[in-house]
């Protein structure tokens, strides 16, 4: 807070937004900041730990791959974020701030919980799955929807009405962990069905986690031909550049929102579906494990662009298994897997900063771009 | 000038938090000393140590931040000084949720090689069974669980301790102080209210507190109890609220069985007399605190390591109380609690010792006007609390040895409970 002396200087450095940046140059500004992230984060654990920074780093890496279970592990925690990403993306291509994502899962999760303690042994487990699948995806694209159509409507702010939609979705949650808790009074429901394993999703290739990995997999496909190629895509494009413009090429703009919040919660309730039925066979009030809100840095710093979206879903599991790994072998408090965790997403938004924008030394006479 | 004083301002307060981080670590560490397990003998045959392949994994909850965990966490620091175990050879998981991150935790620590997996919390029960089915080969224990001895595993074991039993010995303590206060003409024997906050209506805590209750009615004949609970393990401010409403419901002594320090730091400001619950919080309630009960694991470690390393089978349901130190009573409080309080404890604990004395002896309680002489209780559990196997032979009631988690769950004459909605 130095005060401006009275002969005027000019400051040393300028900011300049940048018109275009080739793309191995932006690459280039990601791939340091990861890497004074690491940098940054291994001289905190040698700080705090005493261990040697190439230590830290390989249990990071064993912590993430280091054995079979952990590697699917990681790949089914991969496509977890990475479908609860892809949901929120064409909501957000439509500058629509859904970041109700955690209680849209939620509903998904909590519809696919009821229809296996409710109807678990009243039908075969095949015809089961297929009502828990329809009930979470009504489930997710209602708890959606609603604020879609306030917004459409009344014009209400769909940021504040989603987040508060979360809050139900986790009350709800929490009733009906009480109310089906077994043995009852002791607030939780555990693990259903694990006699019959009725409206357990089924074990492909012997693994109980490639199903899910092959659905986001086909989802993300689909939402990448959908967004870019499809006529819905383009509506979406436009509608965020513009709902004017939308609307004087004749683009149904309520529609189009009403219907893309459908979409998106519906992808949501297929992610509650796949980690009720498919892995967790259970519900808590934090089975969505904050996906919902991790999603949304997911999709932006993909760019909305899904296939990008693998990538930048798998950094941020990695980085959090690794940080977890870091935790345990070095007895630290689990606190500290999320102090990395969080250094090394921070340098990762910033490098979004330095793409967008490039800093000059004043005086150097650059002519037409000065700021 | 003022920037290089703001430049080293800077750097010294990132120094300042570098040395806070790395002193609030300390305690993780060296939180081994093990201040929970003061006077327990190691059980442990002296002479050849643990094969130096052997593992043992922990799963937690929360972490040192709970009082419950803590008690776990000291224990298993302890039992690994006691048994002579290096720090690679034992693995805690902290802050491990009761849903499927506890079965991915468990089968990785069984992935890393532990021969010994053991969880903390009730709602990891079923994750670890789930575990203990894929991983024959490794011990699979678990605190506070209901179904090993129906689950059919020979590797899948349930741990508790007769905390019924420091609970009686506590509410001695606090029966004692009752009287005390009578004596002094502070309200008259008939006014004798103890409140108490519980979390939820299960059986672990109406075994809570009515043990806490008949303990405290062995000296104080005209003690009655209300029960406040509050739908939670751990509700700071819920657990306030609910002690001090019992106090302007005219309660005179408050005990919990709740984990935060809610109900303690009510009492303290309200100056009401408090028995705690999970280790001493004299620090923060010196006027007010008279004594704790809390379960010591130490013993149980230390007994799975050595069946293990022994070649020998874990029981399905271990539990035991004051005389094998499992049930450790904290120091009392000399400036709250009543005068004679220590040899009131000591006497009935050696009547414990000997057999003599039963917490639940149906002849020092009555249900609905009736004495009891026969109970069907849900020892084998299931979602509906079928009632299963009869409890009540020889004149009492038999906490904890059908199985280790209590199920005594009987509203016994004496005890109102205000809100039984959990």
């Amino acid at each position: 807070m130095s005060m401006p002396e009275k002969s005027r200087r000019e400051p040393k450095f300028h900011i300049v937004k940048r018109s275009s940046i080739v793309w191995w140059k932006a690459w280039l500004v990601r791939v340091a900041a990861v890497a004074a992230a690491l940098v940054v984060c291994a001289l905190i654990t040698v700080v705090l730990t005493g261990k040697n920074p190439i230590g830290v780093y390989a249990t990071m890496i064993d912590g993430a791959l280091g054995t079979k279970r952990r590697v699917w592990s990681l790949l089914q925690n991969v496509a977890m974020l990475l479908c609860v990403s892809l949901a929120v993306t064409p909501a957000f291509k439509m500058r629509f701030w859904n970041i109700g994502a955690e209680g849209q899962v939620l509903a998904g999760g909590l519809a696919t919980a009821a229809c296996m303690i409710l109807l678990g042994n009243r039908m075969p487990s095949s015809l089961l799955i297929v009502v828990m699948a329809a009930a979470s995806i009504a489930a997710g694209a209602l708890w959606a929807v609603i604020p879609a159509l306030f917004r459409a409507r009344w014009n209400t702010n769909e940021t504040l009405f989603t987040l508060m939609m979360n809050y139900i979705a986790i009350q709800l949650v929490s009733f009906f962990t009480y109310k089906w808790s077994v043995p009852k009074g002791s607030g939780q429901i555990g693990v259903i069905n694990r006699e019959t394993k009725a409206g357990w999703l089924p074990a492909v290739f012997g693994s109980d986690y490639l199903l899910n990995i092959l659905i986001v997999a086909g989802l993300t496909v689909f939402l990448y031909v959908y967004l870019r190629y499809s006529k819905h895509g383009y509506e979406i494009e436009v509608v965020g550049e513009s709902e004017n413009t939308a609307r004087y090429i004749g683009i149904n703009v309520k529609k189009v929102i009403v219907r893309t919040m459908l979409l998106s919660g519906a992808i949501c309730g297929i992610a509650g579906l796949l980690l009720v039925g498919g892995t967790d066979h259970t519900i808590t009030r934090d089975i969505a494990a904050g996906r919902g809100f991790t999603a949304i840095m997911v999709s932006w710093l993909a760019k909305f662009n899904p296939l990008y979206m693998i990538l930048t879903s798998f950094l941020i599991v990695f980085l959090q298994k690794g940080a977890v790994e870091i935790s345990t072998i070095f007895g630290l408090n689990d606190s500290f897997s999320d102090i990395l965790t969080g250094i090394i997403i921070f340098f990762i938004i910033g490098s979004e900063f330095f793409i967008s924008y490039s800093i000059r030394r004043s005086g150097l006479k650059k002519g037409e771009k000065a700021a | 000038m003022k920037k290089i004083l703001a430049i080293v301002l800077a750097a010294v307060m990132t120094l300042c938090m570098m040395a806070g981080c790395a002193n609030s670590n300390a305690p993780v560490d060296g939180s081994s000393s093990g201040s929970s397990a003061p006077e327990n003998e190691s059980s442990a045959p002296e002479g050849e140590p643990v094969d130096s392949d052997f593992k043992i994994g922990f799963i937690f909850l929360h972490d040192e931040n709970s009082t419950y965990d803590k008690n776990f966490i000291d224990a298993a620091n302890a039992a690994k000084e006691a048994l002579g175990l290096s720090d690679e050879q034992v693995i805690f998981k902290t802050n491990i949720p009761e849903s499927n991150e506890c079965y991915e935790a468990a089968a990785d620590l069984a992935d890393r090689g532990c021969d010994i997996v053991f969880a903390d919390s009730f709602g990891h029960e079923q994750y670890m069974a789930q575990a203990a089915e894929e991983f024959p080969e490794v011990q699979f224990c678990h605190a506070t669980g209901t179904t090993a001895h129906t689950a059919g595993l020979d590797n899948f074991h349930n741990a508790f301790a007769s905390i019924y039993e420091g609970r009686y010995l506590a509410g001695i303590a606090a029966g004692l102080k009752l009287n005390e206060m009578i004596e002094n003409g502070e309200f008259a024997a008939e006014e004798a209210k103890i409140g108490y906050v519980g979390a939820y209506t299960y059986a672990e805590v109406i075994s809570g507190y009515t043990s806490f209750f008949l303990g405290a009615r062995s000296v104080c004949p005209t003690a009655t109890m209300e029960v406040q609970f509050t739908g939670s393990w751990y509700d700071e401010t819920a657990e306030k609220e609910a002690a001090n409403t019992l106090i302007s419901r005219g309660c005179k002594l408050i005990s919990q069985h709740a984990d935060s320090m809610g109900a303690p730091t009510a009492c303290e400001t309200a100056g009401v007399p408090n028995v705690s619950y999970n280790g001493s919080t004299v620090s923060a309630c010196p006027n007010t605190f008279i004594v704790s009960s809390s379960i010591n694991w130490a013993p149980y470690f230390e007994y799975i390591v050595n069946c293990v390393k022994n070649g020998e089978a874990i029981d399905a349901d271990w539990c035991k109380g004051i005389t094998e130190g499992s049930v450790v009573l904290s120091e009392i409080n000399e400036q709250a609690a009543a005068a004679g309080t220590a040899d009131a404890i000591k006497a009935a604990s050696e009547k414990f010792a000997a057999g003599e004395l039963h917490v639940f002896d149906t002849s020092t309680f009555t249900v609905d006007g009736a004495a009891l002489d026969s109970y069907m209780a849900d020892v084998d559990t299931d979602a509906e609390y079928t009632p299963d196997t009869e409890v009540i032979s020889d004149g009492y009631f038999h906490e904890s040895e059908m199985r280790s988690a209590p199920y005594f769950d009987l509203r016994i004459d004496g005890i109102t409970t205000l809100n039984e909605k959990f």
